[in-house]
């Protein structure tokens, strides 16, 4: 039995959205099980298009028409959040749990000041007058580390660089002290050094708001700098989960060892890099059972035609593999 | 800012030049004067009175600068129409300003009010549409602007007449009394007409710039933060599709100008729509000359005042 | 050489470039998957404008000479058409109601009585027969205007989107030039100045929707030119001409022709406008509404004259207009590229 997650934020458990493909739906997010624990940050990691961005914008009941939430529960708090209404599911969004996107550029109105959005953001979930809200704006700006603060209230999205406009999205996302941020590859679109300053903005405030973080990545360099524990997302499905040593340190799962592996820095000067053969198949393509088992090493007799189960490696460690289970048992 | 506008200016007094010219070209080479002369005179006009009345009209001068640079009609037609002296009618003599001037009330009395309406009928039916878009309420709407986009001006002006007018006898099938008291009577036909005939692709437009809106990243962070759909059509969405929208509200401005045309003739108003329908009776091109000539001029206009309202209204133009 | 030859040769040129077009379209992947598209989304659309399109083409094909009976004896040495073959004969005095047995004013028994499903109009003339030739109008104005327009905005287009600097310069001012004319105002003038005729319509409407497909091609091509497989081809030394029949025209077809489609409802409507204040083409659904419009005060009222006319109009852009958003949407250049 794994220990039980003290006070999670948020669970979700069979998750699992669909979108129409040729010959009927497709589970885009496949039965997804996550818990989130106060103040903790989780990396969910994957290639592009293995359904971490769409788990994200399910949690928020977000998924873009004519992808649709078939099944799965969603607590927040206790409360399941597939059964909210509509209007009780608005005010969660923003205030409960708040999303920032990776790209910063086109994710602002380009017609209002970056103060105005943050303010709407604080007047859609509190009635404070526009005044204190703008005071708070104010605030927010000089603690995400906009320079010029003041200036910067009234000035348009396009007059201001990418990281900049990052921060502000930051802000916004944080101006009503959410219990969760979620965090879509917040710093992909952004130039390296911003993205170091960006990561190191994240960690502060997460430490200084405690709030927990669910942070969307491809990128491994990000989760070794932020994440407590790590999700690991093949093709719709998670494949492997545990804490950030766990993950990095001693991952189990083929495809888990197969991305740590092909990392430049691992590798000795003049070796190959190492490479996963082929390529993530299509949402139409999957096979059936592992979903990985086209590209395995080790692939053998289950694989291809069952999905496997859940092993525990250690209390906090956990895959989805016939051949880690295999080496479990032995 | 300025100095767009400025330039703005400076390129528009050129195309009026242009269009000068080419009305120049059209009106006086291609067109015969001595064709006009018989048209008002009568085919059977001797050639004496032909040619006095050629010399009465400016008709007789030689055409181009290298014929007689002193007095030639193309530098007269420029002198002319910049300064506005728009000389008589060929077919009764009349003075054109003086009926341009009587024609500008009621034309205004009909186009602003069906502008004004056509817009805000247009945007909000658009967002009520783009707002229940992919449901059955946007596939009706949609079929139905199509529907009224295939139906000729003259259809909806003869149904308007008939039904309304002579059978249901709501409003008088035409005519044009300026009396504050009555003028809506008249002019409530021809504005229902200009409505049903433009909403069709108006609302059409619109929405299409709407829906497309309402897919882009900064509505995504929006329903995030916890916006409701209502208030992200009327402030978001609103706000950023106004943009390209204007551009094509002032392209509506001469259709105003034109749709009028019709609207004016069929509907007895005395504007100068009803003006420029007699000069094509009448074949009276100085008139028809000066008609296209203020077309232009008032359109120039509008598509400056777009350029540079667009500019204000878009903050990644107005501050560069 | 007389009109009808003429008439007889065009229609045979557009069958043969008809069976020309099916055929490359049949060959190439991407268009044929987006006319079996378009079949799928509109079929009835496509049908109805196929229907309008044989009528016309019917109407197109004349040739002297037959006919019986003394009515024909005049009309024999005139050129007529399958059309008006099919019609021969079908004349009354004045008015009749739809499948009437006697005329409308004083009740004299019909020719050919129960024959005319529209009736007939003030000189007799079953109205059938009048609206199916309007088609042949209202395609031919369609068709030669954009054979009119088309090209020139291609031409100027093009020249001024690649060639750019002093060429592009002189383009955008005779385009702002022109399109600062309110349309219908400039028709008209056109129209006054050439001299009433078909030719001077088509003219005159082509003089004034150029612009508009000039505007679009010069901005693709700009951004055309700047893409690298055109910037390969240039820097290998391809000649400019190979560059832009090769490389830029093709994809420049699907604006072409969405645009061709929507710009057909525009002009046979400004086409009727024309013919109602009197400038239009003869024979055309305008004219005959233009002409039917005094009926309905009649007393007892005459609608049918107006209602076929009428209705043909509607039916026909109905169609171009479904037809046209379908082709917009399928033709979208994103859609396309996904399917290459």
């Amino acid at each position: 039995m794994s220990d039980t997650p003290a006070e999670a934020v948020i669970e979700t458990r069979g998750l699992t959205t669909t979108f129409p493909g040729e010959g009927g739906r497709v589970p885009v997010v496949d039965q997804v099980d996550l818990q989130i624990a106060v103040g903790e940050v989780l990396a969910l990691v994957g290639e592009s298009g293995c359904g971490k961005s769409m788990t994200a914008l399910s949690m928020l009941r977000l998924v873009p028409k004519p992808g649709r939430i078939e099944a799965g529960e969603i607590s927040l708090a206790g409360s399941d959040l597939r059964r909210l209404s509509v209007p009780a599911m608005r005010q969660v969004r923003g205030q409960e749990i708040s999303m920032i996107f990776q790209e910063p550029m086109t994710s602002l109105n380009p017609v209002a000041t970056v103060g105005a959005q943050v303010v709407e953001a604080i007047r859609l979930h509190e009635s404070v007058s526009k005044a204190e809200a703008r005071r708070r704006t104010l605030d927010l700006f000089t603690r995400v580390g906009i320079p010029d603060p003041d200036s910067r209230l009234d000035a348009y999205p396009h007059q201001l660089s990418g990281g900049l406009k990052q921060r502000v999205m930051i802000a916004m996302a944080l101006s009503t002290r959410p219990r969760l941020l979620i965090a879509d590859e917040p710093t992909t679109a952004l130039d390296v050094t911003i993205q170091a300053q960006i990561l190191q903005l994240l960690r502060d405030l997460q430490q200084e708001f405690g709030m927990s973080i669910l942070l969307i990545t491809h990128d491994l360099g990000i989760v070794n700098e932020l994440a407590d524990r790590v999700s690991v997302m093949y093709a719709g499905r998670i494949i492997e989960e545990g804490s950030r040593v766990d993950i990095l340190g001693e991952a189990r799962h083929p495809y888990t060892r197969g991305l740590l592996l092909s990392l430049p820095s691992l590798a000795s000067r003049g070796e190959r890099l190492a490479e996963i053969p082929g390529v993530v198949p299509p949402p139409d393509q999957w096979p059936p059972g592992c979903r990985f088992s086209t590209r395995c090493g080790r692939v053998f007799e289950p694989c291809t035609t069952q999905v496997p189960a859940v092993s525990e490696i250690t209390g906090t460690h956990r895959s989805w593999c016939f051949a880690v289970a295999r080496e479990i048992e032995s | 800012m300025l100095a767009y506008v400025a330039r703005r200016l400076a390129y528009g007094v050129l195309t009026v030049f242009g269009v000068l010219f080419f009305l120049f070209v059209l009106f006086f080479t291609v067109t015969d004067p001595d064709d006009i002369a018989r048209r008002a005179l009568g085919e059977k006009a001797l050639p004496e009175v032909i040619q006095q009345w050629k010399v009465n009209h400016g008709y007789d001068r030689p055409l181009w600068p290298w014929q007689d640079f002193d007095d030639n009609m193309l530098f007269e037609h420029y002198r002319r129409m910049l300064s506005f002296d728009f000389g008589r009618s060929d077919t009764d003599d009349s003075l054109i300003t003086e009926r341009i001037r009587k024609g500008a009330g009621p034309s205004l009395a009909l186009t602003v009010p069906l502008f004004t309406l056509g817009l805000v009928v247009g945007i909000t039916l658009s967002l009520l549409v783009a707002f229940f878009r992919e449901t059955y309420i946007d596939s009706a709407g949609v079929f139905l602007c199509v529907l009224a986009m295939s139906v000729s001006i003259l259809l909806y002006i003869v149904g308007a007449q008939y039904l309304i007018a002579k059978m249901l006898r709501w409003f008088p099938i035409s005519g044009f009394d300026p009396n504050p008291e009555v003028i809506f009577r008249f002019l409530a036909l021809p504005i229902v007409v200009g409505l049903m005939n433009g909403f069709g692709s108006d609302v059409r437009f619109y929405r299409t710039v709407f829906v497309e809106e309402t897919g882009r990243d900064y509505v995504r962070t929006a329903r995030a933060k916890g916006c409701g759909e209502g208030r992200i059509m009327m402030r978001h969405v609103l706000q950023n599709g106004m943009i390209p929208i204007l551009t094509r509200v002032v392209l509506a401005i001469p259709f105003l100008f034109t749709g009028a045309l019709l609207l004016e003739a069929f509907f007895g108003i005395p504007g100068l729509g009803s003006l420029t329908v007699d000069a094509i009776q009448g074949n009276d091109f100085s008139t028809l000359r000066t008609m296209v000539y203020i077309g232009s001029l008032l359109f120039i206009l509008g598509q400056i005042l777009t350029d540079v309202s667009y500019s204000l209204a878009d903050p990644r133009v107005r501050l560069e | 050489m007389e009109t009808h030859v003429v008439s007889n040769l065009v229609v045979a040129l557009l069958l043969a470039g008809g069976v020309w077009t099916g055929v490359a379209i049949r060959r190439d992947r991407l268009w044929s998957e987006a006319a079996r598209s378009l079949w799928r989304r509109r079929p009835i659309a496509l049908i109805v404008v196929a229907v309008y399109l044989a009528v016309a083409v019917l109407d197109s094909i004349a040739w002297v000479g037959g006919g019986e009976g003394q009515a024909d004896a005049v009309a024999a040495h005139e050129a007529r058409s399958v059309v008006d073959r099919a019609f021969a004969g079908t004349r009354e005095a004045s008015f009749s109601a739809p499948l009437a047995d006697a005329e409308f004013y004083g009740g004299r028994p019909l020719q050919r009585p129960g024959s005319h499903l529209f009736g007939t109009d003030i000189l007799g003339r079953d109205v059938l027969y009048l609206t199916i030739k309007g088609a042949r109008v209202a395609l031919l104005i369609g068709g030669l205007t954009s054979m009119i327009a088309i090209p020139l905005a291609l031409l100027l287009g093009v020249s001024a989107g690649y060639f750019g600097g002093r060429i592009d310069d002189v383009v955008f001012f005779v385009m702002s030039t022109l399109a600062s004319m309110p349309g219908l105002l400039l028709l008209i003038a056109l129209i006054m100045a050439m001299g009433r005729s078909t030719l001077s319509v088509c003219i005159a409407l082509g003089v004034t929707s150029w612009v508009g497909l000039c505007r679009v091609t010069r901005g693709e091509t700009f951004k055309l030119r700047e893409l690298d497989y055109v910037q390969a081809a240039r820097a290998l030394g391809v000649s400019e001409a190979r560059i832009i029949f090769r490389h830029l025209l093709p994809n420049l077809m699907h604006l072409v022709i969405i645009t061709f489609v929507l710009m057909f409802s525009g002009l046979v409507l400004s086409e009727a406008i024309l013919s109602w204040l009197g400038i239009g083409v003869d024979g055309s659904w305008g004219q005959m509404i233009d002409q039917a419009r005094n009926e309905l005060s009649r007393d007892p009222i005459i609608w049918w004259n107006i209602s076929a006319a009428g209705v043909a109009l509607f039916g026909l852009l109905l169609a171009v207009n479904f037809v046209g958003d379908a082709l917009r949407d399928i033709l979208d250049p994103r859609t396309l590229r996904e399917n290459q």
